[in-house]
Parts: C-alpha cells; structure tokens; sequence
C-alpha cells in the first residue's frame, strides 16, 4: 500500500499578501484572490504549486451581503488534497470575474455553466454561451431571487402539504394552467423566435480549416441529435464537416435539464438523497456515496465501520457493472448490434438483483445515510455477493475478454485511434478511466483516499497509449481491480451497527462548507455544500464527471472522420442525467 | 491467423447458444420446468444460470425480494367488528420528509372539543409524483405507511390515490414483508413490556410511600 502523496500546507497568502487572504468566515477554508489578481494567482498555483487539474468552477450568490462568488477547487495529479480558493465580486450588473480557460481549458463548459445559471460574466471567455438553459431564457435560475414557474415556497416542506393538507395540484394555483413565465413587458406580437446563430458562430470560429486548399470545399454543418441512438440520450453535437473529416465540434446540451443545484437547495438535507441517484442513474450507489460522505464532511460524524464496509461493496459492485455497460454499449456503437451489450446487461442483471434485495430498487438506490446506510445486508444477500465476486464475475469477465479482445475487426477499429494524451486530458480536467488510459494514474480510492479504501490492496489500473483500445481494456482492468477490492472487503467486513447516528428525518448540519469527492466509474464525483446552519442547503452543486469530460470531445473529435465520432463519445461514458443535471 | 480471433469470440457465442438447450434438456430429463414456474425463474436469476436469460414478463415474474419498493400504501388493524383502525396518527412525518411532497393529510378535530384526533380525515398520495424514495415508510414511528411491492399501477388518469385506496390490511403487510413485519412486531411487544414494566416499578416504587 502506497501512502497518499504528502503535501505542505499551501500558504497561498504569504506568497501574494496583497492580493490573497485566507477566508476565516467559520466552517470555510481556503483563499480569497482579488479578482484583479486571479489569472496571476492562477498560473503560480498550475506552474509553481503543481496543481494542475481544474476541479470544479461554481459559484454562490449572496444578496444579503451584496456579493457574488466564485469558488475554484484545484488538485495536483500526483495526489493529496487539493486548494479551494475564491473570488468575489460585487452583485451589481455587471458582475464580472476573470475567466481561468487559459489556464486550466478544464474550466471552459463550467464557467459557461456559471454564467448561464447564475449570471456571472467571465471576461475573456472566448465562448460565453448559455449552456443548460436554451439562448433567451430570462433570468438566472440559481440566483437566490429567481423563482420557478410554480413557486410556491423557498424551502421544504410545503406549508400546503403539511400542515395545511390542501389537495391542489401545481397546474390548478395558475390561471391559464400551464407551465409559463413571461418576462415582463412580453409582447407576443413583437415575439422574434431566438435562433441558434450564437451556436454557429461559435462553431465556425473554432474551426479549423484544412491545410491543403488546392481543391476549394464547402464545409457543411451536421447536427448529431438529440434524438440520435449513439448519443447515449438527448446530447446535441454540432459538427462541422470537410467532406467527411471533423473541423469543428460543438456539444449543445440541457435537453434534461432539470436544476438539479435549485432542487437540491429547496430540499433538506436528506431529501437530496434520493435526487442524487437520478444524477447518473447507472450508478447511483456511487452518487450517494458522493453526497453522503460530503455532508458527514459538513456535521463532522463518523461513519459507522460496518457501514464503510457494505459502501465500498457497493460502490465496487456499481463500477463492474457500469464497466460492463460500457463495453457493451460500445460495442453497440460500433455497430455489434446488441449481442455483448446483452452479455453485459445479464451479469448487471444480478448485481441489481442485489441492489434490489438490500437496497429495495434496482438503480434508484437511495441507500446512503449520513452516518451509514439504511439497512445492514441479509445473510442470503451476501452469500449471493460473495458468489458473484468469487465465482461470476471473474469467469464471466474473462469470457468477455475472450469474446471480444482478439477481434480482428475490432482491433482494427480500435487501436491506434487517438483519444486524448495525459497532457491535453489534464487540461480538459478529464477524469476517470479516460485520464488514466492516457498514462495518468490519478485514482481518487489512492490520491486521495475517502472511506476505507486505504485498508485494500488494489492497484490503479493505468494504460499509457491513450488510444480507443486502451480505454476499452483499462475497462476490464478496473473491473478486476473492483473485483480485487470487493474480495478483501468481504473478507474484513466487521459486525456491527450500521449508523452511527439515530435515524433522524431531519439532520443538524453546522455552517461551513465542504467539498466531497469520491472517484465514481465515470470519473472524479464532487458535490459543494455551503450550509448556513438552516435545514437546506444554502448552496449546493454537483460537479458531474460525465459534464466536464464532454469539454475534451472537440479536443478529441477535430481533425477525426465523423465516422468515428460516435466511437469516441462512447469512450467518454457519458449518462445524460449527470451532464444536463 | 488472421480471423482467429473472431473465430474465438464465436466459440462464446455458440457455447452460450448450447448452453440454451442443453439446460432445457436437463430440466426435462429431471422432469422439471423451466420456464413459467417460479422455480425456473429462481434459477435464472441466480449465479448458476446459464444460456437464455429472459423472462418473460407479464407471463413470468421476477421473485421481488422483501425489500423492493414501489409506492407507499396505509396499514390498518382489522377489529373487533371488521372496523378499520388506522396505524397513522396523522403526525405529518411522511408528508414532511417527502422529497417530492406529494403527500397531503388532512386532520381531523373532534367535533366536540375541537382538539386533534390522532386520526387522518384525508390522506392524499400523488403517485404520479412518488418517487419511490421510501422515506415516509422509513421514518414513520408507528409503522403506518408502508411501501408496497405491487408495481404495475399504469393507467389512463392521474394516480391519485385517497385513504380508502391506500388502505391495506396488516395481514397485506405480513404476507408480502414477512420479516419486517415479524420485526415491528416483537419492537413492539418490547416497547409495551417495558411500558408495563415501567408502570409497575412507578406503581411498586409508589406502594410504600402511600
């Protein structure tokens, strides 16, 4: 077992003293940077510090103070915990903070996601487009003042509900009975249709146009869904072609988007529980798992040892079950049409089984509590788990090896099709399985160990060609390793209570915040929680790995045939639930 | 060779296409089915299962373990004279810890004093809404709420379910959760053993000071 990476404390102030000072409101941490300053501050923390992958970019809004912030959080590859550091600007149009895309390129789809959603301008962004919401849409819907169509309160639960108990459907409190908001001053006689120029401009200007102009071609413009049966649901993509080969490439998304951010900070604490498992609905044991470990963070409880125990079973049991899919829905994509996708979807089958018997559903888990988890695994249940991880899986994993990995025709198609290098999968703030088969072995269970992984002797799989076959077999290796660490963890699960608190309906959560990460199959899963002590959330984000692994596909995808563009968004492993939240 | 990989990879697939029929063999020369009994369904979802996998829904169903959940339903006791007596205290947990809030309870006041009963006048559930999250079964002090196992509820109109359609008999509960249900149960007798006991030490406790 490796010791995670050791790093000293950053003293961030004492290099910059009179730009940065440490936050010291109670129950935050890190720094704040002036904004002037940021993009300096920036470039020291990649170039002199080290840290070099974009975590997340999110802001908060605070009207009472009359500020707007922007929260960064910045790891290091090579492990160790990470450097949150903020900047604020006055909550007065328009508010505007320095964009960091040329820093870390990671940040390109989340300032986008900032400003769409809470209004936050990042001057030099080359591309600030609305990015969940459609182009037109009026307001900025996590700002603490915009309300929904059918608002009815700012926090649950509703008053009508309890203790009023008045029967009334949402529709029914509107007069025309229909989900609409117009801006005020609406004329819809004067009403112009928003096009998509802003999306084809973009799309133009960052084309990239073909070396050899001997013969003069008009590009053409594709758009790959939403309703396209490889874009793994209602992903848009926006190409750009020059007779066959991809010149500019755009992802349009938000067509299941449903603020997740805005239902998460309306909800209380334990009510986001459940809407975490419809993030990325393959795995949700992993989203849970997520937010649980982030607010025990926040109250500062420990976690029941059984409990850690049955976590990491189950977290191990989703990513073998996830990998599978993947292969198979690659597979799909190639154009196998569903004969390994089923082979695949029958070994899930009975690791749902499971799910099913000890969490009570087969994906929407729901099974994590803040402490443990809800209830211990029945004697039948794991005998079944420990059938599986000895017996099943292993030999149903080979056999898929052996299915599939000397295939000609898919050697063919696979190997030596470039995905992504370390280099340009760092910058992009690409994680999971793509980053680590491009050579870069950053496995959260080992940089920067949560729960109990450090009790496990695993290895991070790492494959350094970073081609389209290297991330198919690193697939299999995980799978393996999951398998590794899911033996060891039968073997040392201990008795005992399964949560440390009394079950409680409603949870006590001191002011602060947290940042909770946990390494989930589609890469690195954060969610930031800003409490001020209420019973929700005063903020609380989601930092999708599937979302932010999208801003390498134009990387990926330009200069590629288009034919191998749906190959290369299967690599991504993306689940829409999590991208458009 | 070129094209001995493939060749590989159709081995797979044609020992699984065997696998198919060679089981159903088996099965009949022990004299067993093994399709459309639970038996047979039992062993394709185990880890001994081999070749085809389906089942055939709605002819066959999947064995639900006792823990799945789909959709809450209200338990009553059955009395003396086939009387109705509601579990729920109308304390408004569920309707409070609901993620969704889709859950509605009206409460009653008895007529004459005015005072709450502990007894729901009316008791909505949107399942159009439910998410099936479990939590008003989970929090629930007195085992009112319950989530059920009976899934296939689509239909033309909303789901909105009132208290006659949610109530089901504890004898409902007993059957399709026999554990939790022996569970609740013995927690129970517990609970009015202690009372008892309790009542009986203040009672002893008492005797000598009178």
């Amino acid at each position: 077992m490796t010791a995670p990476a050791s790093t000293q404390i950053l003293d961030l102030a004492a290099r910059f003293p009179d730009v940065v000072s440490t936050d010291a409101r109670p129950g935050f941490s890190g720094f704040i940077v002036k904004k002037e300053n940021l993009v300096e501050v920036a470039t020291a923390l990649r170039d002199e510090f080290g840290y070099d992958l974009l975590s997340t970019v999110t802001g908060v809004d605070y009207p009472a103070e009359n500020k707007m912030e922007v929260v960064y959080h910045a790891f290091r590859t090579i492990g160790g915990p990470g450097i949150v550091f903020k900047t604020q600007a006055d909550r007065v149009e328009p508010i505007e903070v320095p964009s960091l895309i040329n820093v870390w390129h990671g940040a390109d789809f989340q300032e986008r996601e900032t400003w769409d959603l809470m209004g936050i301008k990042f001057t030099g962004h080359p591309d600030l487009r609305r990015i969940l919401m459609w182009e037109g849409f009026e307001g900025h819907p996590l700002r603490k003042d915009w309300k929904e169509a059918f608002f009815e309160e700012e926090t649950k639960p509703f008053k009508s509900r309890w203790p009023e108990g008045n029967h009334l459907y949402a529709e029914f409190r509107n007069p025309y009975r229909d989900n609409l908001n117009f801006p005020s001053g609406f004329d819809p006689e004067q009403y112009q249709p928003q096009t998509e120029d802003q999306l084809y401009f973009s799309l133009e200007r960052s084309s990239i146009k073909p070396k050899d102009a001997d013969l003069k071609t008009d590009s053409i413009v594709v758009n790959m869904g939403p309703h396209h049966p490889s874009t793994h649901g209602v992903l848009r993509v926006a190409v750009e072609l020059d007779g066959e080969t991809v010149t500019s490439l755009k992802p349009v998304m938000g067509y299941l988007h449903r603020n997740h951010d805005k239902i998460g900070e309306r909800n209380t604490y334990l009510q986001i529980m459940p809407y975490t498992d419809r993030l990325d609905y393959f795995n949700s044991m992993a989203n849970n798992f997520g937010y649980a470990i982030t607010v025990e963070k926040l109250m500062k409880i420990p976690v029941a040892e059984r409990a850690e125990y049955i976590r990491v079973i189950m977290a191990e049991l989703t990513r073998v079950q996830n990998h599978l899919i993947f292969i198979g829905m690659l597979l799909n994509d190639l154009g196998t049409l569903y004969t390994p996708a089923l082979y695949a979807f029958e070994e899930r089958e009975l690791i749902l089984d499971i799910f099913e018997a000890v969490a009570g559903a087969r994906m929407m888990c729901n099974y994590f509590r803040f402490g443990g988890v809800v209830r211990d695994i029945p004697d039948d249940v794991m005998q079944k788990i420990k059938d599986l991880v000895h017996d099943r899986l292993p030999a149903k994993t080979d056999e898929m090896e052996r299915f599939l990995n000397e295939n000609e025709v898919l050697m063919a198609r696979l190997k030596g099709m470039h995905v992504l290098n370390a280099e340009e999968a760092v910058r992009n703030s690409v994680t999971g399985p793509c980053l680590r088969a491009a050579g870069v072995p950053y496995d959260l269970r080992r940089a920067d160990p949560y729960s109990v992984y450090d009790r496990f002797d695993f290895d991070v799989a790492v494959r350094y060609n970073g081609d389209m076959y290297d991330n198919y077999l690193i697939r299999f290796d995980e799978i393996r390793q999951s398998l590794r660490i899911l033996e060891q963890a039968i073997k040392q699960i201990p008795q005992g209570p399964i949560n440390s608190q009394k079950p409680q309906y409603q949870v006590r959560v001191p002011a602060g915040e947290a940042y909770g990460r946990v390494e989930s199959p589609k890469g690195e899963l954060g969610y930031y929680v800003v409490s001020n002590g209420k019973p929700n959330p005063y903020r609380y984000h989601v930092r999708a790995p599937s979302f932010i692994n999208l801003t390498a596909l134009e990387t990926m995808c330009k200069g590629n045939k288009i034919a191998d563009f749906v190959a290369l968004l299967a690599m991504l492993d993306i689940v829409m639930g999590e991208v458009d939240r | 060779m070129y094209g001995k990989g493939i060749l590989k990879g159709l081995s797979v697939t044609l020992k699984r296409f065997s696998e198919t029929y060679l089981d159903d063999i088996v099965w009949w020369l022990r004299g067993k089915k093994r399709y459309y009994t639970p038996e047979g369904v039992a062993h394709r979802s185990s880890k001994n299962t081999r070749g085809i996998f389906t089942v055939q829904y709605p002819e066959e169903q999947l064995i639900t373990p006792e823990e799945f959940r789909y959709v809450p339903f209200l338990v009553y006791d059955e009395g003396a004279d086939g009387k109705r007596e509601h579990r729920c205290t109308s304390c408004g947990i569920c309707a409070k810890v609901c993620p969704p809030q889709c859950i509605w309870i009206v409460r009653t006041n008895d007529p004459n004093t005015g005072k709450p009963v502990p007894e729901p006048k009316e008791f909505y559930i949107d399942m159009d809404i439910c998410m099936n999250c479990g939590f008003c079964a989970e929090y629930c002090p007195f085992d009112a709420i319950i989530m059920d196992h009976n899934f296939d509820i689509a239909s033309y109109d909303r789901n909105v379910y009132n208290l006659e359609k949610l109530s089901k008999p504890a004898s409902y509960y007993r059957q399709i959760r026999p554990l939790n249900y022996q569970k609740n149960e013995d927690e129970r007798k517990a609970k009015e053993a202690a009372k008892a006991a309790k009542a009986d030490a203040s009672a002893s406790a008492a005797a000598p000071a009178t």
